[in-house]
């Protein structure tokens, strides 16, 4: 890779990214600086709906990171050549999103300053202390791994190495979605499909976070992205969000078959207010069809449109996790089946939730963090995917 | 240089005297303060009867739990509720009652299963706890309850109990009054239940009131169906 020319990247448009970056980053800082200061009293979270935009933010970062490195698997472990060559891009990818959401999840911790005692004391039996070793081992895999890609003499170790962190971001997605899964008394949560569904959601928000990064790299450089290769990438884009569609409509079938279940469907897709608006306007319309439309639409195959498709599925994500996690925990929790309940403590009520802009500003630091990795990690190393035409193998 | 040497053993005299007294004391008050160092052991379960019959216009239970645990009292959605009274009407029927809903103390506790850091506990004689110096406020354990026992500190505190430990930033429940059950007493709420309806006890003793009660009368623990074996049960549900 060393003798590529040096990438193209006009010098007064990188430092005014960087700049933006920054200043929302810092934005981010300001507000868990006051949220320690204050406490979680300045978000909109509350004893009910404990987990809220922060957690969208972060889960929808750290799963995305996982997913794409789907580029590189197909590249490294299935062989597919045109793949190979973004599989660095695909790396860098995934350590900055990983970084943004991880930075998220720790500062909206109510003792974020105890962060080593989360390292240093591990409950074997916690699905969340799984996940710290499975997020530090796969910054330490994919950092290893983008270390045989780009450095020559390392090149022999790729397939291994890219075995290695195929099957770790597998077992880490199925980690996030066990998160969930294993909350046997929510009815929004306490499924087996959960971890399979976070895992498609995963390819699907990865690639979109790909090829947004990816043409934004083509276009400051001045290249085309060969058209057949966007075909592919593109296609592939579309079945990951009907992979998705087909999950989440399951997910959504099974819990409105068991009658116990038939009250928290009914808020979620039709009375719940937002959340049901969200569902389908955000998610379902939004995020899933009109991409959809833009994809496979004869007409609509240009560049731009595919970035359009992948930036709609992102805010569908959004979407999404935001119905999954606010909503599911806005449904009040069955504590008394077969009674009518009332409480000071908001037992039998729909919960409350407004984010506040704090949570706002966090949420949007951690993606800074993730921009400005990518942006400081495009710009010094070279990223960009060898001429496509040619179908060589690394020499 | 004899002179010097004389000098020198007085003035080692005199630190060591010092310091004798300096910390002598406070050796002392440590030994006191530290108490009763017996560990808490599995012989022992905690538990409680709840007699719902006479719970419809009384909170007793709930006031002294606040005083005894320094809590605010507040009502609002962000505020600490370790025992909260619970109305109920059976939709069928129609029936209605009234409970104090609080943590459950389970044998097997989902919030110590979930907690990352190991900050949820159980002791050994049942109590579940959380320990305020490896709590670090991720909230998993919220989540994982399914009783809706614990509140999140959201706020700085102030004038707390020395012997409640709460903190900003980390998560809390009903600890059976802790504090209180390891000087030989019964939970503020039991004792000041005007019925008698809250009975504490060790389940683990055959002769205790609590257990015989349990045999005699028919009472239920709450979402039985998760398999996580209350030390809470009701009676009258």
């Amino acid at each position: 890779m060393a003798n590529h020319s040096p990438m193209l990247f006009r010098t007064r448009l990188y430092y005014a990214l960087l700049a933006a970056g920054g200043l929302v980053a810092m934005m981010g800082l300001y507000a868990a600086h006051m949220m320690e200061e204050h406490g979680h009293i300045i978000t909109g979270m509350n004893n009910q709906v404990v987990w809220g935009m922060p957690h969208v933010f972060a889960i929808f970062m750290i799963v995305a990171a996982s997913g794409v490195l789907n580029i590189a698997s197909i590249g490294s472990v299935f062989g597919k050549a045109v793949y190979k060559g973004r599989a660095p891009l695909a790396g860098m990818l995934s350590i900055a999103l990983l970084a943004g959401g991880l930075t998220v999840l720790m500062l909206d911790l109510g003792r974020a300053d105890r962060i080593i005692v989360a390292a240093t004391n591990f409950n074997l039996t916690s699905v969340f202390a799984w996940n710290i070793v499975l997020y530090s081992g796969l910054f330490t895999f994919v950092a290893l791994y983008m270390w045989t890609l780009l450095e020559r003499r390392m090149n022999r170790w790729i397939k291994p190495a890219g075995l290695v962190v195929f099957t770790w971001r597998i077992i880490l997605t199925t980690g996030t979605g066990l998160i969930f899964a294993f909350l046997v008394a929510r009815q929004a949560y306490d499924s087996a499909i959960l971890p399979p569904m976070f895992l498609v959601m995963s390819f699907t928000w990865g690639l979109a976070v790909f090829h947004v990064v990816q043409s934004a790299m083509y276009t400051w450089n001045n290249r085309i992205q060969d058209p057949v290769i966007l075909n592919r990438m593109k296609v592939l884009l579309g079945i990951f969000v009907l992979g998705t569609l087909y999950l989440v409509a399951v997910y959504h079938m099974t819990n409105l078959y068991f009658a116990k279940q038939t009250a928290f469907e009914h808020f979620i897709l039709v009375s719940g207010g937002i959340y049901p608006w969200m569902f389908w306007a955000g998610y379902v319309v939004l995020g899933s069809l009109l991409p959809l439309l833009l994809i496979y639409h004869p007409s609509l195959g240009k560049p731009k449109f595919v970035v359009l498709a992948s930036l709609m599925v992102i805010l569908g994500a959004f979407a999404l996790l935001y119905v999954f996690i606010v909503g599911g925990q806005a449904f009040p929790l069955d504590i008394f089946p077969g009674y009518e309940v009332t409480s000071s403590f908001g037992d039998g009520q729909i919960g409350q939730y407004q984010p506040s802009l704090y949570e706002f500003l966090l949420g949007f630091g951690g993606l800074a963090i993730a921009f400005l990795i990518t942006t400081v990690g495009v710009h010094a190393l070279n990223f960009m995917p060898p001429q496509d035409q040619p179908r060589t193998e690394y020499k | 240089m004899s002179d010097m040497n004389e000098q020198r053993r007085q003035f080692l005299k005199t630190s060591v005297g010092a310091a004798a007294v300096a910390v002598a004391p406070g050796m002392l008050m440590f030994d006191m303060a530290r108490g009763d160092t017996e560990p808490v052991s599995s012989k022992v379960r905690w538990g409680m009867l709840i007699n719902t019959e006479n719970c419809a216009d009384c909170d007793k239970c709930v006031k002294a739990c606040n005083k005894e645990n320094g809590l605010s009292g507040g009502l609002s959605p962000t505020d600490s509720q370790w025992i909260r009274k619970v109305e109920l009407k059976d939709m069928r029927t129609e029936r209605s009652l009234a409970l104090p809903m609080m943590c459950q103390h389970c044998e097997e506790p989902p919030c110590v299963d979930v907690c990352p850091t190991g900050a949820s506990f159980k002791r050994a004689d049942g109590i579940v706890l959380v320990d305020k110096h490896l709590c670090i406020g991720c909230r998993y354990c919220m989540m994982a309850c399914p009783y809706k026992a614990r509140s999140f500190v959201h706020e700085p505190l102030h004038d707390q109990k020395p012997d409640v430990p709460r903190g900003k930033g980390t998560v809390e429940s009903c600890t059976m009054c802790v504090q209180r059950v390891d000087a030989g007493k019964i939970p503020a709420c039991a004792e000041a239940c005007p019925n008698k309806s809250i009975l504490f006890g060790n389940l683990n003793d055959p002769d205790s009131e609590v257990a015989k009660k349990i045999r005699t009368v028919a009472s239920t623990q709450i979402r039985a169906d998760l398999g996580l074996d209350t030390g809470l049960r009701y009676q009258g549900l």
